[in-house]
């Protein structure tokens, strides 16, 4: 059934395989990190410093030169179509890379870490392995990548939750994780076998050609879209399939939660936009053979649904890493709207958004560390009156949150508007949805000023005039964050430009 | 009575239907954390029998790939799973899903 392939056929795929790997160097790059890192940690077994994390930090910074040095590369699928170099993976390449850095920058900051654990052990190198598999995640071209790549970024993300392993909340994190996640993969396998069995392909454009070239059947082309729809809106927190991330997000030690929050998500939206882009066309399939639902239908729907779920259920929180956590299902939702528009504008649009959800979610978990290292807590009421003893951190966290609501001047609202913009050109039914949005971030306004309003006007139960002063390092990461948020809302041309360069995907040609 | 005798992609699709059903019951109606994860495993070898039937009946070898490395992936999640679940038996002193809920509001 199989022939044996001779020689030439040989030795023409050894060659193929060299050129290939040229292509992968980012990624043999990390690799080697974190190998060294557990190396590393052998070898400062037992010793408190900084060295892993200093090595992680090189590390990292370093690997952004060889995702430098792939920008003149042609956009093309290497390794016999299983991976794929263009535009739109180097954006992620260098936004995971970015996201480790700062996870690491505020693992450094958090105080939990020295009472919850002994060393820090494998932590970083789970950090670097989860870039490894995020990366892998938005450059993947094939059914198998794209698994193994999800369950890699999975499987990292639920020992990063329990990291804590003698604290309850981080373990039920972890435990809770583990099932949804588990049981979304394996609806999201099913839903491969089921394209791979309609078109005898794995390769997402050569599923597109074979879907556009015989059809499918409706039924079942719905059903594998469900399915594989559960996987991806599993790792981007939409609703409904967002059961895990309240309880993941509050129970996970909190650098944890803003690396889940900010890179885990953006690889979601990443693999979500390349396979739905490019293996099922939205039209390439004619109405009457789907039942006149597609994946496009569906997204609006998830996207409606996360935008009000996440924003009204957000008004009852009284911790504020729970409350973040519904802010992020929410945010999901704004994020599925660029999705929806499907043009070049559009996905620049998703791109600037994610750009701008990355700094200031960041941000607000920073501050979230910084008050909890003084305080001890993440509760709402124990913010009353921070604002006087933590000037900085106040101002920085209300800029933050003045961002996430979307309001001028800063990059949150850049990023709203850009996504409102792009869904306005597209009709009446766009305009409905883009309404629904802009109500939704008025609904949000309340529960993100409550904690300004906590932190200013409140005053606290146990009043001690004594301020609470912030080492100088996180005083002026802080500073610089808050700057950025600030300052890319009024000069945001170098973003949405960089934003504009990458919404090149290979294997389609957007509007 | 062809049906019946002649074994056919038909039947391997049904077989792997009924065990994605009893994948997603155990899934649903389980406490025991160790029972729901079998029902992953079950859930995954569905996809996998669908993999080798559609596999042998297009004539690729893609699908048998698939499955080899839905094997793995498996065996590497359970490994995990396994690691979760005994720290949380160490913590809680039990395994069941719906009482580990301490952070409701």
């Amino acid at each position: 059934m199989f022939e044996l392939p001779s020689g030439a056929e040989i030795q023409g795929i050894i060659a193929s395989v060299q050129g290939s790997v040229g292509l992968f160097i980012p990624e043999i790059y990390l690799s080697a990190l974190f190998m060294l890192l557990i190396v590393v940690d052998l070898v400062a077994k037992g010793r408190k410093n900084n060295l892993l994390a200093i090595t992680t930090l090189l590390g990292l910074a370093g690997s952004t030169i060889f995702i430098y040095q792939q920008h003149g590369l042609p956009a093309g699928e290497i390794f016999f179509g299983m991976y794929v170099l263009d535009e739109f993976a180097l954006f992620f390449k260098y936004f995971f890379v970015l996201s480790a850095i700062v996870a690491v920058v505020v693992t450094m900051a958090d105080e939990q870490f020295d009472r919850e654990v002994k060393s820090m052990g494998e932590y970083y190198a789970l950090i670097v392995a989860m870039v490894i598999g995020m990366i892998m995640m938005a450059s993947s071209a094939d059914l198998i990548m794209i698994f193994l790549s999800m369950e890699l970024v999975s499987f990292t993300g639920y020992i990063l939750a329990g990291y804590f392993k003698r604290n309850p909340r981080s373990s039920e994190a972890a435990l809770k994780y583990l099932v949804y996640g588990a049981v979304s993969s394996g609806l999201m396998v099913y839903g491969f076998s089921l394209i791979y069995g309609i078109t005898a392909q794995t390769n997402i454009i050569k599923i597109s050609l074979e879907l556009a070239a015989h059809g499918s059947d409706s039924l079942v082309m719905i059903l594998a879209t469900l399915l594989v729809l559960a996987g991806f809106g599993y790792k981007i927190g939409a609703v409904p399939f967002h059961f895990w991330s309240p309880d993941v997000y509050e129970g996970s030690p909190t650098p944890v939660t803003a690396y889940l929050s900010v890179a885990s998500k953006a690889a979601g939206f990443a693999l979500l936009m390349r396979f739905f882009y490019v293996a099922i066309p939205h039209g390439a399939l004619p109405p009457e053979d789907t039942l006149g639902i597609d994946w496009l239908s569906l997204l609006m729907i998830l996207s409606v649904a996360s935008m009000i779920y996440g924003n009204v259920v957000a008004l009852w929180q009284k911790n504020v890493k729970r409350l973040l956590a519904y802010s992020s299902i929410a945010h999901a939702g704004y994020l599925l709207l660029g999705i929806l528009v499907m043009d070049q504008f559009g996905t620049q649009a998703t791109l600037f958004y994610l750009l701008s959800y990355f700094i200031m979610n960041f941000g607000a978990f920073y501050v979230v560390i910084l008050i909890s290292n003084k305080t001890g807590s993440e509760n709402l009421d124990d913010y009353r009156g921070l604002g006087k003893k933590m000037p900085l951190a106040g101002a920085a966290l209300t800029v933050f949150l003045i961002s996430l609501v979307g309001l001028p001047p800063t990059v949150g609202f850049i990023g709203k508007l850009m996504i409102f913009s792009a869904l306005l050109t597209k009709g009446t039914l766009y305009m409905w949805i883009a309404l629904i949005g802009i109500m939704t971030s008025v609904i949000s306004l309340y529960y993100y000023m409550l904690i300004p309003l906590n932190m200013y006007l409140r005053e606290s139960k146990s009043p001690d005039e004594k301020g609470m002063n912030l080492a100088l390092a996180p005083q002026i990461i802080l500073a610089v964050l808050m700057m950025l948020t600030l300052y890319f809302g009024l000069f945001f041309t170098p973003l949405s430009d960089f934003a504009k360069y990458s919404s090149v995907m290979f294997g389609i040609t957007l509007q | 009575m062809e049906q019946l005798t002649t074994i056919g992609l038909n039947h391997y699709l049904t077989i792997s239907a009924i065990l994605l059903g009893f994948g997603l019951f155990a899934v649903m109606t389980r406490k025991n954390a160790i029972v729901v994860l079998m029902g992953v495993e079950l859930i995954l070898n569905a996809a996998n029998i669908n993999f080798l039937a559609f596999s042998k009946y297009n004539g690729g070898m893609e699908g048998v790939m698939f499955a080899l490395f839905v094997i793995v992936i498996a065996a590497a999640e359970a490994a995990i799973a396994l690691a979760i679940v005994i720290n949380i038996f160490k913590i809680f002193k039990s395994v069941d899903v719906s009482s580990i809920d301490s952070m409701k509001e």
